[in-house]
């Protein structure tokens, strides 16, 4: 990784002695396309904030191009917002509020209409000049909300949940707009959001964040397959998260059976914490399984079969499969040694209590 | 730098609210110290007296015309109050245009200089042969109250469900027995504060009271207005603090009630 | 039965207007007509002009002027100190149960006779100003019956009239909507012109019809603070009236000011909407 555009260091911030963000430390990639995920309250969108200028944190600092900005107010930092609600003013036409930022710095008539032109051309709204604010859909809000900020030509542009607004369908396919305006554009995207759906289809690289802390960071492939703690594991996906042993490298014991596995490095019959997705379970013939269980619920999802397996000890087992197994019936569960996935167990109280709100 | 400028900003914006307060409070509070004032003089403390107080209570117009408000108010109030809760139910159910009109008709006393309405009241009841006294104050308080209750009652019966209404209706009940039952609890807080809001309108009156009074009788506002002509009397001081404090009084109570007003 | 139950219904709640309908065409309309009538006649009952006429007459011309002089001087006053007070309680107010909010609206609830009794102690020959004045050694001042004197009573007593509708529409512009103009680039007076002012025209509409109308109209204020020699039309048109001068000129006088209220209604509404158009 070359020198980061933005580089957060040490930042603490809280409101009314509610610690919200507990020194954070964030490098952020020229160029690329960077969200921060996590449920509500876990200091996400306190983050974008700081970075655009709307709060200032308590400490630490916000260094943008080799330069700490966290003093600067917005209308002095080169980054542009894309708000939630849109923030569009809406005592403007569609041309003059994405002309305001030109305007404000100066630019010729001619520049301003070019601009507006090739702006809209871009987010797909050719010809909505002249129309009102109030006559657009959400979605076409949306977009002239993209379109006021980057007609200043920012290097990074800062979105907080800005499709939390819109329903499923226009959700994704702003997702793939997203997409191909970033690539398009060339610019930094910090992209805050809740859905990790969201999060795994657009970035390059993720930041899970918990409680004012980042619970790991990656690319989501990383996210989603390596997860560092259970509070990952959880929050990303659908997971069955089981208290187990590692007896030895390679080798882990979950529910008094032995399974193989990849990972190295954990100790000897050290208490760990074992990932498996419910889609890296295979359900086999009893004898064939590693533990039996019987298959205790059962609902098609469309793609798949998701079932819940439950073993004698108690636990239920999550399973999406595409083939069918009846309720009442007896199965194996296998799980092939890279599908598992060994964590830690917390180290500390702070991380003990990490938990999914949502 | 940046801290500094923000600490400048809000010493600034502290200074100014509190020049504020004391330009609005500042006049109220002196009166209020004269009304205990010993010594007729405005300048000079003569020592702390109740006497001013004494003397209020003391005078029989005083409580004649505190009597007077206080019945206007109250039953102005009320009457205002029954009339535009009916009015409001009525209008909330009509059609487009004789709403508009209604609710332009309404607008009239809001809009309109209070000079004028007290005017025109005063010429009606002359052309009606209705003479100024008690009747017409409490008519032409009635008058310039229902708009403010029919503003307080509208937006609530606005929010109200319809289909609870229709549910109940649809659960056997008539008309009326659902209104009472699911309706009114709804705009409860509505009636309240335009009772409230009448009542305090009634209360703070001057320009109309003045016009359609006659002779012979006065409310505290226009008992005021002639004594201050006359020259300042410490015992209006004390009257003023009375009617501060009890408006204040009142005022923390309707705020209590849970309500949101929309004064336009 | 069901349809006929929501007949009957329908019926009865239009009936409910009945005693508001008689009410307001005999207590709004007909004395409004009525002082069309007076304002149209002479004593004898004959039409004419005579009555609007007057308005032309040097003191009746004057007292208008003056009226609509002091109520425009108040009301930019008013404008000017209520708008940032507005700015700043939207800012303190959220949050603090809006103690500080209601600390500014309860003098629109006190009687405005006792308003204009206090600021006459404050202002008179031997008031409080002037006795202050005089323990410190300073020459008193005239004061009271002053239209500086007036305008003050005007912008005291109608200053919370302009900040509750201001700091209402402020209330509702979305903080980030703020943050975005900061955002792109402008700073706070480029805000404040594009931006606050821009979205609060409503507000500031309502406030200036609250302030401008009760101000153009009044007798009492210039009556208890303008002393006998600063008449306004509202002194006029109640002296007509209580004096019983001449209820016919008064009528007239006041259809004029009636004219005046709803012309200055019309040309706030008009620059309201090119307001809205040009603000950019």
């Amino acid at each position: 990784m070359n020198q980061p555009l933005i580089d957060l260091k040490h930042i603490t911030k809280s409101f009314d002695g509610t610690l919200v963000l507990d020194d954070l430390n964030l490098s952020v990639a020229e160029n690329t396309f960077v969200t921060l995920l996590g449920p509500s309250g876990c200091g996400k969108t306190t983050t974008l904030r700081i970075i655009g200028g709307f709060e200032t944190a308590d400490k630490g600092q916000v260094i943008f191009d080799g330069e700490d900005i966290g003093r600067l107010p917005p209308n002095k930092r080169q980054l542009n917002t894309v708000f939630q609600k849109y923030a569009l003013f809406t005592h403007m036409d569609i041309a003059e509020n994405i002309a305001f930022g030109l305007k404000i710095k100066g630019k010729t008539k001619a520049y301003i209409r070019d601009k507006i032109r090739y702006a809209l051309k871009l987010v797909n709204l050719d010809g909505f000049e002249n129309r009102s604010v109030a006559s657009l859909s959400g979605g076409q809000q949306q977009r002239i909300a993209i379109a006021r900020a980057i007609v200043n030509e920012p290097r990074v542009l800062l979105l907080d949940e800005p499709l939390g607004a819109l329903d499923l369908k226009l959700r994704q396919d702003m997702q793939y707009e997203l997409i191909r305006l970033k690539n398009e554009l060339g610019i930094t995207f910090i992209y805050v959001t809740h859905d990790q759906e969201e999060a795994l289809t657009m970035s390059d690289t993720i930041v899970v964040m918990n409680q004012g802390y980042i619970q790991q960071t990656g690319t989501p492939e990383q996210i989603y397959n390596e997860p560092e703690n259970a509070f990952v594991a959880d929050f990303i996906g659908e997971s069955n998260i089981i208290h187990g042993t590692m007896i030895r490298d390679e080798l882990v014991e979950i529910l008094g059976a032995r399974f193989a596995c990849v990972d190295k490095g954990f100790g000897t019959n050290q208490p760990v914490d074992v990932v498996i997705r419910p889609e890296d379970i295979d359900l086999v013939e009893p004898k064939a399984g590693a533990l039996t269980g019987i298959c205790t619920h059962l609902i098609f999802k469309g793609v798949h079969y998701e079932m819940e397996v439950t073993t004698p000890d108690g636990f239920e087992w999550l399973v999406h499969s595409t083939d069918m197994c009846p309720v009442g019936k007896e199965v194996g569960i296998h799980v092939d040694p890279f599908d598992i996935q060994i964590m830690n167990k917390p180290a500390s109280e702070d991380e003990e209590a990490v938990g999914v709100n949502e | 730098m940046a801290r500094f400028k923000h600490f400048f900003r809000q010493a600034w914006q502290n200074a100014y609210l509190a020049l504020m307060v004391m330009f609005l409070y500042a006049p109220i509070g002196t009166m209020m110290v004269l009304s205990f004032n010993a010594s007729k003089s405005r300048t000079q403390w003569g020592g702390f007296t109740l006497r001013w107080y004494t003397q209020m209570f003391a005078s029989r117009n005083i409580v004649a015309a505190l009597q007077n408000t206080l019945l206007i108010a109250f039953l102005s109030a009320l009457i205002a109050t029954a009339i535009g809760l009916a009015a409001s139910i009525a209008i909330n159910g009509m059609k487009t245009a004789p709403k508009a009109i209604l609710i332009g008709v309404t607008n009239i006393p809001m809009l309109n200089a209070d000079i004028v309405t007290g005017i025109s009241l005063m010429l009606a009841f002359i052309a009606f042969g209705i003479s100024l006294g008690f009747q017409t104050l409490l008519i032409a308080h009635i008058t310039f109250n229902i708009p403010y209750v029919i503003l307080s009652i509208m937006p609530k019966l606005k929010q109200t469900n319809r289909s609870a209404y229709e549910a109940a209706m649809d659960l056997g009940a008539g008309p009326v027995y659902a209104f009472f039952k699911i309706v009114f609890p709804d705009i409860l807080p509505g009636v309240l504060s335009g009772f409230l809001l009448a009542f305090t309108m009634s209360l703070d009156d001057f320009i109309i009271t003045h016009f359609t009074k006659g002779a012979g009788i006065n409310t505290l506002s226009t008992l005021i207005y002639s004594e201050v002509r006359r020259g300042i009397r410490p015992s209006m001081y004390a009257l003023s603090t009375v009617i501060f404090v009890t408006v204040l009084l009142l005022l923390i109570a309707s705020n209590f009630a849970p309500r949101k007003k929309e004064k336009v | 039965m069901n349809r006929q139950n929501f007949h009957t219904g329908f019926y009865r709640k239009e009936l409910l207007a009945g005693p508001y309908l008689v009410w307001a065409a005999g207590f709004i309309v007909i004395p409004l007509l009525l002082i069309v009538y007076y304002g149209l006649t002479d004593r004898a009952g004959a039409f004419t002009l005579d009555n609007i006429k007057s308005i032309l007459a040097p003191e009746h011309a004057k007292s208008l002027w003056l009226a609509l002089a002091l109520s425009f001087a108040s009301t930019a006053i008013c404008l000017v100190l209520a708008y940032p007070l507005a700015m700043i309680l939207r800012k303190r107010g959220v949050g603090k149960g809006s103690f500080i909010v209601f600390l500014f609206i309860l003098p629109m609830w006190m009687n405005f006779l006792l308003r204009t009794l206090a600021w006459q102690t404050l202002l008179e020959k031997n008031g409080v100003i002037n006795g202050i004045l005089s323990l410190l050694h300073l020459p008193p001042q005239s004061l009271i019956n002053t239209s500086g004197a007036i305008i003050l009573g005007m912008v005291y007593n109608f200053l919370p009239f302009m900040v509750l509708p201001v700091y209402n529409v402020l209330c509702k512009i979305d903080d980030d909507t703020i943050n975005a103009a900061r955002d792109l680039g402008a700073n706070f007076t480029q805000t404040l012109l594009r931006i606050w002012i821009p979205l609060s025209v409503p507000g500031i509409i309502s406030g200036i019809t609250m302030v401008f109308v009760p101000a153009l109209t009044t007798f009492v204020i210039s009556n208890l603070l303008g002393g006998s020699k600063i008449l306004l039309i509202g002194n006029v048109i109640e002296q007509e009236f209580t004096r019983g001068s001449n209820w016919h000129l008064g009528a007239g006088l006041s259809l004029v000011l009636m004219a005046f209220i709803l012309a200055s209604m019309a040309l706030i509404a008009k620059y309201d909407k090119n307001g809205e158009g040009s603000a950019f």
